[in-house]
């Protein structure tokens, strides 16, 4: 791989982005790869709409990915995904979560959670892939594992090596939920 | 050995392997991860502190370098606002053991009242100043800093900005330096700033500011890269790899020392390019300084003064264009719903918004989760404008307005900002006799940046248990009389103390205590339901803003997975219609 690649992870404050980028970076550095990623900590923690860009390649300078330049967008909630579709380049891919966390202006209806979310990533995206990860997460034992059913969509996507992953998990998740994790690595690794 | 470490991170593992004994700080985003990284090395080879805020940080870091050590204070931009006195000083008296002050900036505004450029305190002060733009550099920047300073006697000031922060990237680990302690001297010429002093020791600090800019023109931090010498880019911290991202080929002075310049390397790089531009955040700091050397170069002409850069608004100020297709820039014209923060489910402060929205007060406000109390639908905030100042805005309102006033208006802080900078303000509305209503919102943690302990915890940074300032005694000790303990889940007796409180001619002060949602670990609760049937779509409970409740086209439901159970929503309910889900 002679090029940069670009993967924005998104979704609501408060999911676990931070440690799917986490699993994403270490398998992209124990790959040999030169990576950045970058995080947002603060305020939009507390329930608002947060990115976090991973780049891996033989040289990465900027810890941010560019509109136009992302080649695939990883959404733990699907108006998220729609947010940052646009950061994709022509050949990118979305895999959305089929969760909906309606946001405050939603909630007090001054606006509209758009009811054709679906759609308009399909005319946006050459690939879209829509699953009920914290349903899958909950068959593998904990709704909290929602992010690595993520994971498990985007390595087959990625066409990694599967152990690769699972050992990454196996290092980055607290010990005693390492069993529960790569349950839900294999089924998101399986729908995809 | 490489790892993956956050900018913070990685400046902690630098200044641990510079052999740093003392660490403080007090959180503030971006700058929490670096102490909370150096807590997780050894006690026994670093003291490491949360301190009440940055000014006692910056103090203990100052002593303890005065008394031999490596010393560190790590804060946010503006809270080196808070530090700046000691600071200026600072650079006068020198150091003994390396002092190095780490300032996180915040350009683009992701967690801050506001987006100074603090390179200006550098200059200002007369203090070094090193910006390093990645994790791999943060954490060689730190270790060059503490050199720096033993070797002019001075403080060193490392500059973060929050891109450079929180990127995780590649760092090489090494091994803890032994650095033993200083010898101690006592010098009173050297570290007592009386005027005759000080005055001497300004003549010196000129004198070890020369010496310094004689340096920076030899110092490795700062890097001439040749390219294409068609464009010429002097550059520094995260604004050089944006510009790397746009401009590959272009010619770079890229600049680790970014106060005081390298006059000499300036000049040569201007002369080996056709055309010279600037690129920074913020300030045109740099610029300035080269346009003084008679140097003409392009900067804020074509570049903001406002916000973060990013490698699109470089590429588009030079090339004229972006990198995205013109079709794709069209998708991102669409409209989406905004997805502003918000409290958490069951967070403790928000019935307490509620109340104050519901009487009609005007409100102070401070920093904090509980700023989140100005936005919709909850709106009941008035002014928030630094760390501390609710209680001073609220007596200065009373002065201007007169007591009639003060009977509408309430000021409300937290538990760690009444700490922080609070308690100044309660003893002048005691001494200068306002009559103001204070509410601390004590949630037993420092929030908005990530759960921290402080003073009024009973904990220290390694979880030591320790004395537990009392909030009650603080404010009795200021001279308040009246102190009410709430609980701020418990709406009703909420406003009647509100009502009496604000009403009374005294200064007051109520405690809402409850943990926040988060840590209150211990807590067993159930999920609430809305029972369709009883539910008349008054829509009383949707004003309290909580986000795991949504109105599905006219009917609400309760998100069960989201709610923490806190019931506010079914006290609020006079239908009777919220009640505990059976599960
Ligand atoms: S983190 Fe705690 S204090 Fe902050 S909004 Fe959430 S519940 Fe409230
Ligand atoms: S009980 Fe009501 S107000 Fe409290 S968290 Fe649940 S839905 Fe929100």
């Amino acid at each position: 791989m002679d090029k940069v690649t670009n993967i924005l992870i998104v979704g609501v404050g408060g999911q676990g982005t931070l440690l799917a980028s986490k699993v994403i970076g270490r398998w992209a550095m124990n790959a040999g790869y030169d990576v950045k990623v970058s995080e947002v900590h603060g305020m939009s923690q507390r329930g608002g709409s947060v990115v976090t860009y991973v780049r891996f390649g033989p040289k990465v300078f900027s810890p941010l990915i560019e509109k136009g330049q992302a080649d695939m967008v990883l959404a733990f909630e699907k108006l998220e995904a729609l947010r940052w579709a646009p950061y994709l380049n022509e050949d990118g891919i979305v895999i959305a979560n089929t969760q909906e966390i309606m946001p405050m202006p939603v909630i007090i209806g001054a606006d509209e959670y758009p009811p054709d979310i679906m759609e308009r990533l399909n005319t946006m995206c050459k690939r879209v892939l829509a699953i009920d990860a914290l349903d899958m997460a909950m068959q593998a034992g904990n709704s909290k594992a929602a992010n690595i059913v993520l994971i498990g969509a985007m390595a087959k996507m990625m066409d990694g090596d599967k152990q690769s992953w699972l050992d990454v998990i196996t290092q980055v998740v607290p010990p005693r939920t390492v069993e529960i994790n790569q349950k839900a690595f294999l089924k998101g690794y399986e729908t995809a | 050995m490489k790892d993956l470490l956050l900018g913070n991170e990685a400046l902690a593992r630098g200044a641990y392997e510079a052999g740093v004994r003392v660490a403080t700080a007090y959180p503030g985003t971006p700058s929490t991860e670096i102490t909370e990284a150096m807590a997780l090395y050894p006690a026994e080879e670093v003291y490491v502190e949360w301190s009440p805020n940055e000014k006692v940080a910056l103090e203990v870091a100052i002593g303890a370098s005065v008394a031999g050590a490596r010393a560190m204070a790590s804060m946010k931009h503006v809270g080196l606002n808070v530090a700046a006195d000691p600071l200026f000083t600072a650079a006068y008296t020198g150091v003994n053991g390396g002092l190095v002050i780490v300032t996180a900036d915040d350009p683009g505004l992701f967690s801050s009242q506001n987006e100074q450029d603090n390179r200006l305190y550098a200059q200002a002060a007369h203090i070094p100043m090193l910006e390093p733009s990645d994790s791999q550099e943060a954490k060689d920047f730190a270790m060059m800093a503490f050199e720096l300073s033993e070797r002019f006697d001075l403080p060193i000031l490392l500059r973060m900005t929050t891109r450079v922060s929180h990127a995780r990237g590649l760092v090489e680990i090494g091994e803890r330096k032994n650095i033993p302690l200083k010898e101690y001297k006592r010098d009173i010429n050297k570290y007592v700033m009386m005027p005759a002093m000080a005055k001497r020791r300004h003549y010196s600090l000129v004198e070890r500011m020369s010496r310094v800019e004689a340096y920076a023109n030899e110092c490795h931090l700062n890097r001439i890269e040749w390219g294409d010498r068609r464009i010429g880019i002097i550059t520094d911290g995260i604004a050089y790899q944006y510009a790397k991202e746009a401009m590959p080929d272009a010619s770079y002075l890229k600049l680790g020392m970014v106060y005081p310049l390298p006059a000499e390397l300036i000049k040569e790089f201007a002369v080996g390019v056709d055309k010279l531009y600037v690129i920074e955040e913020l300030e045109p700091f740099i610029e300035t300084q080269v346009k003084a050397l008679g140097i003409h170069a392009i900067g804020k002409e074509i570049f903001p003064v406002v916000d973060e850069l990013n490698a699109e608004i470089i590429a588009k100020a030079l090339l004229g264009r972006g990198f995205a297709t013109p079709e794709r820039e069209k998708l991102a014209g669409q409209h989406v719903p905004v997805r502003p923060p918000v409290m958490c489910p069951g967070c403790p402060h928000r019935g307490v918004f509620y109340v104050l929205d519901k009487l009609k007060l005007t409100v102070t406000g401070d920093i904090g989760c509980y700023t989140l109390g100005a936005t919709a639908p909850l709106s009941a905030m008035d002014l928030c404008v630094c760390m501390g100042a609710s209680i001073g805005s609220a007596l200065g309102m009373e002065k201007a307005r007169g007591k009639e006033w003060a009977h509408k208006t309430v000021a409300v802080i937290g538990d760690s900002t009444f700490i922080h900078s609070g308690i100044t303000g309660l003893i002048d509305m005691v001494y200068n006799k306002g009559t103001g209503t204070v509410i601390i919102l004590d949630n037993s943690t420092t929030g908005m940046t990530g759960h921290q302990d402080h003073p009024a915890t009973g904990w220290t940074i390694r979880k030591e248990p320790t004395y537990q300032a009392s909030l009650e005694a603080l404010a009795k000790a200021a001279g308040v009389n009246r102190i009410t303990v709430i609980d701020p889940y418990d709406m009703e007796h909420m406003e009647a103390v509100i009502k009496e409180e604000t009403a009374t001619d005294e200064p007051s002060v109520i405690i809402a205590r409850r943990p926040c949602i988060l840590l209150d670990k211990k807590r067993t609760y159930t999920p609430y339901t809305v029972d369709m049937d009883k539910c008349m779509g008054c829509e009383i409970c949707m004003h309290l803003g909580c986000p795991a409740m949504e109105n599905d086209d006219g009917a609400f439901v309760i998100d069960v997975t989201q709610c923490n159970g806190c019931g506010l929503c079914s006290n609020l309910c006079i239908f009777d219609a919220i009640k505990e889900a059976d599960i």
